[in-house]
């Protein structure tokens, strides 16, 4: 089991890093490490004799994402503490750097005991949710690894200029929006969340449609989203949290296929607006490969003023397909984090000045536009 | 000082606890009806708030401050939907009536409640004192709180020497409350609206005494106590967290199933789940209380889930109680099989942990 674990890391290392390091987290349960360390290293002493025979890879290995820090290296075992401790002491993140290897049995049982123990706070309601709802154990534990496998094995993400995204306080990330159904905004929270050294959490502004669904308002927030509007963006922006604004909104999540890659207006330009007044950076963030996951050839537009939506998508494969054609096209995703602009040598009632919004607004757009071009330039093709 | 609706647990709580104060010479407490409970040595006069008497009343108390609790939600004893509205809006209106051609009135302390900021998927996801509502509540007493503070406006502008003061309470739970959501609460079966988990804020009745004292009396150096604040326990717990804590399993029923079954309830008379319950129910609401920190200058002595745990524990346990709950899951972790290192018993254990946070009910186990 573990090794099955542990070796396919060193055949992936081909893919590159980055498709890589996410991998490794995956098993870890990024929350409950730490703690156990000291039992974990005993324990592990005695299975690295018996792993013997993998300690070159997981050796080379570490070299190989040595940069990113040897942090990193715990966590595929940080995950296997032993219960007891594991249920005392499970906040507090004391890394060490040293690599270990999984252990069939403890490991096993460990997992177990964490899951049981996951289990038990789940079901006595003993967790913690944040005014908008956000449930960080929810989203770390469960939601998150659902996504992961999309993220990594279907879209294979690639993520540039994550150095962009500063390691603490509030920022605002504008990206470009497309793709018919919003996965890009999900990928987004992943990339962030599996490839910031401080793995922060993206917080979504999400279109008041997503609230009005049942099922997908209740994941929206737990998943830390919330109501796309000035309020809430400058509450969390207040609060220090990383906050995510796609501006094109319906425009551009639901443009027609020989339009991608053009961005649509930015609406009103509110999302500059807030961030000046918090004094927040916006990072513009360029998304490539989410416009081709549904080429939408069309519109049904009387079903969809029928249904309530604002757009209904006819695709090559949907509705035709049913079902079956509402699975995604397997496209390779780049996303680029670009030159934060800073917001905090304005005065305070530049916010109110209808000029200056426009102007940053346009130069946020222009500049996620140019990152769009240069990347689709760079891309081999759309598949791989 | 007069107090209206001390009929009620909260009101007499009220009038008990505030002769206690020095600042308190003589309390008048108001009601339609004679309280079951103890006054604490208040003069009781029975008189009902929607007749003009109650100018009377007022003139002849020479009371300087009024504090106005009868805006409640549920009738006392056998009343009506229409008499509880009468009293709520018709009762507010000839209090106000009455305070306005009272020269001794210096302060006005009105009980209200978040209902006014109504529940919608388009709000803010929290509201403070300034935020519009995008859905103004169609009925109910949500209406009858828009209302009361409509009308508390107009008499704040015309009697500006008047220190008004509107609280604006979240769910009051504690362990003598008597709001349609304990009796909710109190169902064997918690139905709930399928694919919604609303977000709750409660806060208890002891800090609703302690704030209701601090409105009423001068303000503290470097507070304010006239304006309108929110007022709510820290922090937000989920309906399924709340069902969760509270031992009871939960039914998600289709929306048009629950508005269904709410008016069906209604009609037969069973119990008053209106409709604005069912859309706190499904979309919930949470307010921003720094005003209530930094202006009124009040610390709530309870978060949002101390409150709830002192409910649950006034409460008879219910059918999944957490702590046999707990125990099962230990059960199952102390499992010798467990501890073999076999790959068999980690199936079940995994499923049940992805399955489980997602279902807002309790199957799990």
């Amino acid at each position: 089991m573990a090794d099955a674990k542990v070796i396919p890391f060193d055949d992936d290392r081909s893919r590159g890093a980055a498709a890589q390091r996410p991998a490794r987290r995956r098993s870890a349960g990024s929350r409950r490490k730490g703690g156990g360390e000291q039992a974990a290293v005993r324990e592990q002493a005695g299975a690295r004799e018996q792993a013997g025979a993998r300690e070159p890879g997981a050796v080379r290995e570490s070299g190989a994402v040595r940069e990113s820090g040897a942090v990193r290296e715990v966590q595929p075992l940080a995950g296997r503490i032993p219960a007891q401790e594991d249920v005392h002491v499970t906040r507090e993140n004391t890394e060490t750097g040293a690599e270990r290897q999984p252990h069939d049995e403890a490991g096993l049982e460990r997992r177990v005991a964490r899951g049981l123990a996951f289990l038990r706070r789940r079901l006595t309601g003993d967790y913690e949710v944040d005014d908008f709802g956000y449930d960080e154990e929810l989203t770390d534990q469960v939601l998150m690894s659902l996504l992961r496998p999309v993220y990594e094995k279907y879209f294979r993400v690639e993520v540039k200029g994550i150095e962009n995204i500063p390691a603490e306080g509030g920022a605002l990330i504008v990206a470009n929006h497309s793709g018919t159904l919003p996965l890009d905004g999900l990928m987004m929270q992943v990339a962030v969340h599996d490839h910031h050294p401080e793995n922060r959490h993206l917080r979504l502004l999400a279109a008041d449609l997503v609230f009005v669904l049942p099922v997908v308002n209740e994941l929206a927030r737990k998943l830390g989203h919330t109501l796309a509007c000035a309020e809430d963006a400058g509450r969390l922006l207040e609060q220090g949290e990383l906050v995510g604004v796609m501006p094109e909104g319906f425009k551009g999540i639901g443009k027609p296929f020989g339009e991608r890659y053009k961005l649509q207006r930015f609406g009103r330009g509110g999302f500059v607006s807030t961030a000046l007044r918090q004094g927040a950076p916006i990072i513009p963030c360029s998304i490539v490969g989410a416009e081709e996951i549904y080429p939408m050839i069309g519109n049904a537009k009387t079903l969809a003023r029928v249904l309530g939506i604002p757009y209904f998508p006819l695709t090559p494969t949907f509705p035709w397909l049913g079902p079956l054609g509402a699975v995604p096209l397997p496209t390779k995703w780049t996303i680029q984090f670009g030159e934060p602009i800073v917001t905090d040598g304005y005065p305070p009632e530049a916010a109110e000045d209808p000029m200056l919004m426009f102007n940053l607004t346009d130069q946020v757009r222009e500049q996620i536009q140019h990152t769009l071009y240069k990347l689709l330039v760079q891309r081999r093709s759309v598949f791989f | 000082m007069l107090v209206t609706g001390v009929a009620r647990q909260l009101g007499g709580r009220f009038v008990r606890r505030i002769q206690r104060d020095p600042e308190v010479d003589r309390v008048v407490a108001v009601d339609a009806v004679p309280p079951e409970h103890h006054l604490g040595g208040a003069d009781f006069i029975q008189t009902d708030i929607r007749q003009p008497s109650i100018a009377r009343v007022l003139a002849e108390s020479g009371a300087d401050t009024v504090v106005h609790m009868d805006v409640t939600g549920t009738p006392l004893g056998s009343g009506s939907r229409a008499s509880v509205k009468e009293t709520n809006v018709i009762g507010t209106m000839q209090l106000l009536g009455a305070c306005q051609k009272s020269p001794n009135v210096k302060r006005l302390v009105i009980k209200s409640s978040t209902n006014v900021y109504g529940s919608a998927p388009k709000d803010p996801a929290v509201f403070t004192e300034t935020t519009p509502p995008k859905s103004l509540p169609s009925g109910g007493f949500a209406k009858d709180t828009v209302e009361v503070e409509g009308y508390v406006r107009g008499f704040a502008r015309r009697r500006p020497d008047v220190a008004v003061c509107v609280l604006r309470f979240a769910n009051i739970l504690g362990p003598t409350a008597d709001t349609p959501l304990v009796s909710y609460f109190s169902l064997p079966v918690l139905p709930t609206v399928l694919g919604y988990d609303p977000r709750l804020q409660f806060v208890h009745e002891d800090d609703v005494i302690d704030v209701l004292r601090i409105a009423a009396h001068e303000p503290a150096r470097g507070t304010l106590n006239s304006g309108t604040f929110n007022i709510a326990g820290d922090g937000v717990l989920l309906l399924s967290q709340c069902s969760r804590r509270l031992g009871r399993p939960t039914v998600p029923l289709l929306l048009p199933a629950v508005t269904w079954a709410g008016s069906l309830v209604r009609t037969l008379g069973m119990s008053d789940f209106s409709p604005e319950q069912i859309r706190l129910l499904t979309h919930g609401r949470v307010v921003d209380t720094v005003q209530m920190r930094e202006t009124l200058g009040f610390r709530p002595k309870y978060t949002t889930a101390q409150t709830f745990a002192d409910f649950v524990r006034a409460q008879a346990p219910g059918l999944l109680p957490p702590g046999a709950v707990a125990a099962a899951v230990d059960r199952i972790a102390a499992l010798p099989a467990l501890h073999g290192g076999h790959t068999v018993p980690k199936d079940p254990t995994r499923t049940a942990t992805k399955s489980s946070p997602k279902t807002p009910s309790q199957s799990a186990n």
